[in-house]
């Protein structure tokens, strides 16, 4: 897969590099280390299509484990798009196609071997906006390990929940009203609820799609920390608008622009040193 | 990922991987419900259909009997002085049953002759005394002519009789086939379009009874309830959204539109009782009063649908028009009210629909009366075509089964075109903004 | 003279107001050029001119003839009375019904009695006059009306903002009818069934065991033999509801579930409108079907199993009654599933969660509220259901819970208790509207809480 697919102007200022990729046999024009060593995930020309929209262009990406890595870009760049096609949450969405390939642990997650049903008990999400199902705080983080068969025992379930609970930073706001509904948490308790739940089905990959974009800057702090403590444990790929925030949590950054991957590197260099001009451009708030 | 490790997160990915086969059982069972709930729907709806076309269609249809008549001038005019008054009385029954005899020579006995003249309509005679009637000049010649035939020789000849059954469990004998078949053999027997469905109105005898006195009643009381709920619907609504503040009393009004529109139709039909007909004294039977009733049962759906389609009309536009310095009267009628009309009109027909299927309310203010003449007034006695339905269903003889099937098929065509016309309205007018 | 041609005068006469006043208003600012000087345009003052003639003069009109009907009556009665007819009760009624038969032309003249034809001319002679009365007073009120606008005509009259009050009080007015509606119904069926309390207990309605109206017509009888009470009314409209209810609520739901997260919009777009087609059916033919198709194929049935089937059976008519609800349901469903947000949706998927799994655990109890709200409407309607139970239920009083037996409802009473030639202030009439009551209170009831359930779902989601 070429260029033959190209159509945006920034194109023309971007020259094909078979960059890092070339031994893995594919080319980019993202300029930086599209790979990294031993990957949990990784995408290779990877495009996808809203019906007529060609949303995400051609994009390879690996995604580093045990690290943060952070995507941003101006609004409409595809940047949530690839995150959704990363536990297939694109596929819920009817007119949504996909071609290229996306490997966790070098199996296709595109294969038709491949359950999504596993695929998303392994690569959770975070959204936006918090979602707290309208239950039960208890019942909100038992809602995954149910499901999904994971405990024999109510106190299996009790010690999931505690310990989810403890992970996300919420077990000492809430211990007492486990039976409260989720929904009267406040905004920055919810996400964190809502993060609580994702890792109580222990997955390898937590997918953050502006986590903190409905919340207020203490909240915002909170969540941030939270993000790298989690590191220890899980690979977090996190879309953000807020490029303090990427440059405060992420370890490596990604730069969308249109549907293309402009541009991937180590954050402090991407925010300090850019390699191309749209980067450099956008970090520095002409635009976006 | 090939080295087999034991850390938690693996044993949870092979708890999911087991739970898999289960869950996905689980899926396709509830898929399977959801497919088999829809198809009950569906078979449903095809079901009740089937059977009412099925059973109806044959009442579109007449059987007629040809007959040699004498219009013998001493049995109708044995003065003659050709008075119209002795030639609307004479007894043109009797030149029926003279010429059955003299087609079946054979049939001497009194009873058998009984079952003979019972092979045509008692109904036949107003034929022969219209033909009279408009060329006297008959009188004394002979004329073929085609008379309307019983019901149960209609059922026979559509072939809804079951031959096989014993004689006992069918309404028409053997000997009574046997003169049928003969007629037929002659071709004197013809299964006609049944025109006089479409123009009579009620009758006791199935073969004569016919849907339009209930459609010309159903049209007189759809007027009254068009007349009135119509324009106080949309004044309602035109208040309840453009004029009035929010409170207590606006809270009160709508309170009770939701409620009232949820309320039994049977309920309206004891207020029309105890209100138009008790306390006010309004003629029972009337499709006056069936409009009123039907009015305050369509009412509160008209005023919803109309605020619906106020709604619908974006504020900048009520802006603009007060921004001009048009008073909101003036915003009203000018601006709001006629973007508003498709929407409106919409469920006025949606309501006259639904106003046209409903019987219960109607049963309590008396326009199940028995009206074989068809209306002619707002305050003279009717009935509605699905109070027909009701009456001929509840008819003993056989043959009014399938009329009040073809009565139905007639309502439900009705009703085709309403709807059909409210989902045109809404194409047609609809506007997203 | 006709009320039509009375109604085309008064039409007339407003139109003549509007040309008047409008001619006047051009007149009091000395013609067409200097029409900025009035406050408002012509047109208004003839139209408040117009109002002014039209209204009053129909109220007059409306009033008159609501009047003139008691008094016209009590006359006639008079004149009865004088001549020896009965004075009072059902034998009055029923006299004063042929009168009112003849006079509507119903009955001809020569076939009444001769005190009933002459009470009839007598009818028809008050009528003539109190018709020429009342278009004369309404004309005149119409007139007066015009005329003191006309006279009131200047410059500096707001006639513009004087119309739109007007405007606005008839707008108010039409909204209130509502209002009116229920007040009526209360006052109507709640003053017939005290009257009906008074000669049966309400204990023993409500309470009692035994049902069977037709015996209390003997006078002997009235309210002595507890042959008015409702429970197994009330026992048999449950029952069929239920049976109804048990129908409709699965396939609505499921069928409403399936459209609405199973099927792509191609299905939907059809199935959908093809489903609520069942909900466009006039009740009368759900009866007819219920009647005549499905009585006989279950009885069939049964005996084909060996099961005593009755030809009018409960489960006859709720099964009908339950296809009649079913698009009922699924619509009422359909709304609240998609009411709920698809970020619920999101979140469960995205745990991984199938979608069975998330309908079933996280979209359904999310929209619980609703459709419980959705269901309680749905019994109002089953309860209220006329047509299907009065052509296919039967109309002995059995108190059973046997759906395989014939049962009543309360609405199948009502009908048969009114239908037919009645006579007011007989018990047996009297309960129909106790029966009405019960009915309006139990619907109403459900119908609030319902109302509420769902328009409280409503705003958390919006």
């Amino acid at each position: 897969m070429g260029d033959n697919t190209s159509s945006a102007a920034v194109r023309t200022s971007l020259t094909a590099v078979p960059a890092s990729g070339a031994q893995a046999g594919f080319t980019t024009r993202t300029v930086g280390e599209v790979v990294v060593p031993n990957p949990v995930m990784s995408a290779r020309a990877v495009n996808v299509y809203y019906g007529d929209k060609h949303a995400i262009k051609d994009v390879s990406l690996d995604i580093g484990r045990n690290a943060v890595i952070a995507l941003i870009g101006p609004s409409g760049c595809g940047k949530s798009t690839f995150l959704r096609s990363l536990n297939r949450m694109n596929d819920t969405i009817e007119a949504a196609r996909i071609t290229g390939s996306i490997t966790l642990d070098g199996e296709d997650i595109y294969d038709r071997q491949q359950d999504v049903v596993q695929l998303r008990a392994r690569v959770g999400m975070v959204f936006q906006k918090p979602n707290p199902f309208p239950k039960s705080i208890y019942e909100n983080i038992a809602y995954g390990p149910r499901i999904h068969g994971l405990v024999a025992s109510r106190a299996d379930l009790d010690e999931i929940v505690q310990t989810s609970l403890q992970k996300a930073g919420l077990w000492e706001e809430v211990k007492d009203r486990l039976d409260h509904s989720g929904t009267s948490l406040s905004g920055g308790q919810q996400q964190r609820l809502c993060i609580a739940r994702a890792i109580a089905v222990d997955p390898e990959v937590i997918l953050m799609d502006e986590p903190c974009s409905a919340l207020d800057p203490i909240a915002t702090a909170r969540i941030e920390d939270l993000i790298d403590e989690l590191r220890q444990n899980y690979t977090i790929v996190i879309v953000t608008h807020n490029m303090q925030q990427a440059a405060r949590v992420s370890q490596r950054t990604a730069y969308f622009h249109l549907g293309d991957l402009i541009e991937v590197g180590p954050t402090e260099q991407i925010f300090t040193n850019p390699g191309h001009k749209l980067t450099e451009d956008y970090i520095t708030g002409r635009f976006g | 990922m090939s080295e087999p490790d034991l850390t938690p997160r693996a044993r949870t990915r092979d708890r999911v991987a087991a739970s898999l086969r289960r869950r996905y059982r689980a899926e396709r069972r509830f898929r399977a419900y959801g497919i088999g709930a829809v198809a009950i729907g569906l078979l449903f709806v095809v079901f009740v259909f089937y059977t009412i076309i099925s059973k109806g269609y044959p009442a579109f249809l007449q059987t007629y009997v040809q007959l040699d008549v004498d219009y013998s001038a001493e049995l109708l005019d044995p003065e003659g002085k050709r008075a119209t008054a002795d030639l609307e009385s004479a007894d043109y029954q009797a030149l029926i049953k003279a010429a059955l005899r003299e087609r079946f020579p054979e049939v001497t006995e009194r009873a058998e002759l009984r079952k003979l003249y019972a092979l045509i309509s008692s109904g036949a005679d107003l034929t022969l005394r219209n033909r009279v009637l408009s060329d006297p000049g008959r009188i004394g010649k002979r004329e073929s002519v085609w008379l309307l035939a019983k019901d149960q020789v209609d059922l026979l000849a559509k072939g809804e009789v079951d031959r096989s059954l014993p004689e006992s469990q069918r309404n028409i004998d053997d000997q009574a086939i046997g003169w049928v078949d003969r007629l037929r053999a002659e071709h004197r027997l013809e299964t006609r379009f049944n025109v006089a469905f479409f123009r009579n109105g009620d009758s006791r005898e199935p073969e004569q009874a016919g849907v339009w006195g209930a459609v010309v009643g159903s049209f007189f009381t759809l007027v009254v309830t068009l007349g009135l709920s119509f324009p106080i619907g949309v004044a309602a609504a035109v208040y309840l959204e453009e004029f009035a503040k929010r409170s207590r009393f606006t809270d009160l009004i709508e309170v009770n539109i939701n409620n009232l529109a949820a309320v039994p139709s049977i309920v309206f039909g004891l207020l029309g009782l105890a209100m138009f007909i008790q306390f006010f004294g309004l003629p029972r039977s009337a499709p006056l009063v069936g409009g009123l009733v039907l009015t305050l049962m369509t009412l509160p759906t008209i005023i919803i649908t109309s605020r619906a389609a106020l709604k619908a009309v974006p504020p900048s536009i009520r802006e603009a028009a007060l921004g001009m310095g048009a008073s909101r009267v003036q915003t009203m009628l000018h601006h709001v009210l006629p973007l508003a009309m498709p929407g409106m009109l919409t469920g006025a027909i949606i309501g006259m629909a639904r106003a046209l299927g409903e019987s219960a309310p109607l049963l309590m203010i008396g326009m199940v009366a028995f009206v074989a003449d068809v209306p002619k007034s707002l305050s003279s006695a009717a009935t509605v075509l699905p109070v027909q339905v009701y009456l001929w269903s509840s008819s003993p003889e056989r043959a009014f089964v399938e009329r009040t099937s073809g009565a139905i098929i007639v309502l439900l065509a009705f009703l085709l075109i309403m709807n059909a016309a409210a989902v045109f309205l809404r194409s047609r007018f609809e506007r997203r903004w | 003279m006709p009320t039509s041609s009375v109604v085309i005068a008064i039409l007339a006469l407003s139109y003549a107001a509007y040309r008047l006043a409008r001619r006047r208003s051009f007149a009091v600012v000395g013609g067409p050029q200097a029409i900025r000087k009035l406050h408002s345009l012509p047109g208004y003052h003839g139209l408040l001119a117009a109002l002014w003639a039209a209204l009053p003069a129909f109220a007059v009109l409306v009033l008159w003839h609501v009047l003139a009907e008691r008094v016209i009556v009590d006359a006639v009665l008079a004149q009865l009375a004088g001549d020896g007819a009965p004075s009072g009760g059902a034998a009055r009624d029923l006299l004063l019904n042929d009168v009112r038969n003849v006079v509507a032309g119903s009955v001809p003249f020569a076939e009444a009695s001769a005190p009933v034809q002459a009470a009839a001319r007598h009818w028809q002679h008050l009528d003539a006059i109190s018709r020429i009365g009342g278009a004369i007073a309404a004309l005149l009120v119409g007139v007066l009306g015009g005329v003191l606008v006309w006279r009131r005509i200047t410059p500096e009259l707001r006639a513009r903002n004087r119309v739109e009050r007007l405007v606005e009080i008839n707008l108010l007015l039409c909204s209130m009818i509502a209002i009116l509606t229920t007040v009526g119904i209360v006052v109507s069926v709640l003053y017939e069934a005290l009257q009906f309390f008074r000669m049966v207990p309400v204990s023993e309605f409500l309470f009692g065991l035994k049902w069977s109206p037709q015996m209390a017509i003997r006078a002997d009888q009235v309210g002595s033999s507890g042959a008015f009470g409702a429970v197994p009314l009330f026992a048999g409209t449950l029952l069929i509801s239920a049976i109804a209810m048990s129908i409709a609520v699965p396939i609505g739901l499921f069928a409403a579930i399936y459209l609405a997260e199973y099927a792509d919009w191609r299905v939907r777009a059809i199935t959908k409108p093809l489903l609520e087609v069942l909900a466009g059916v006039p009740t009368v033919v759900y009866g007819f079907f219920a009647a005549l198709t499905v009585g006989p194929l279950l009885r069939a049935l049964g005996q084909s199993l060996g099961l005593q089937v009755a030809s009018e059976s409960a489960l006859a008519a709720g099964l009908v009654m339950g296809i009649m609800i079913i698009p009922f349901v699924s619509s009422l469903a359909d709304d609240m599933i998609t009411a709920v947000p698809q970020s619920l949706r999101d979140g469960s998927y995205a745990l991984g969660a199938t979608r069975s799994e998330t309908i079933r655990r996280v979209v359904l109890p999310a929209a619980l509220p609703g459709i419980a709200g959705g269901v309680l409407l749905a019994v109002s309607r089953a309860i209220g259901e006329t047509m299907i139970v009065v052509m296919a239920a039967g109309l002995s009083a059995n108190l059973t819970a046997n759906p395989l037996q014939a049962v009543t409802t309360v609405t199948v009473q009502i009908v048969t208790l009114l239908v037919g030639d009645q006579e007011f202030d007989s018990p047996k009439t009297l309960a129909a509207f106790a029966l009405g009551l019960v009915l309006f209170v139990a619907t109403l009831l459900l119908n609030i809480v319902a109302l509420q359930i769902v328009r409280r779902y409503r705003e958390q989601y919006e």
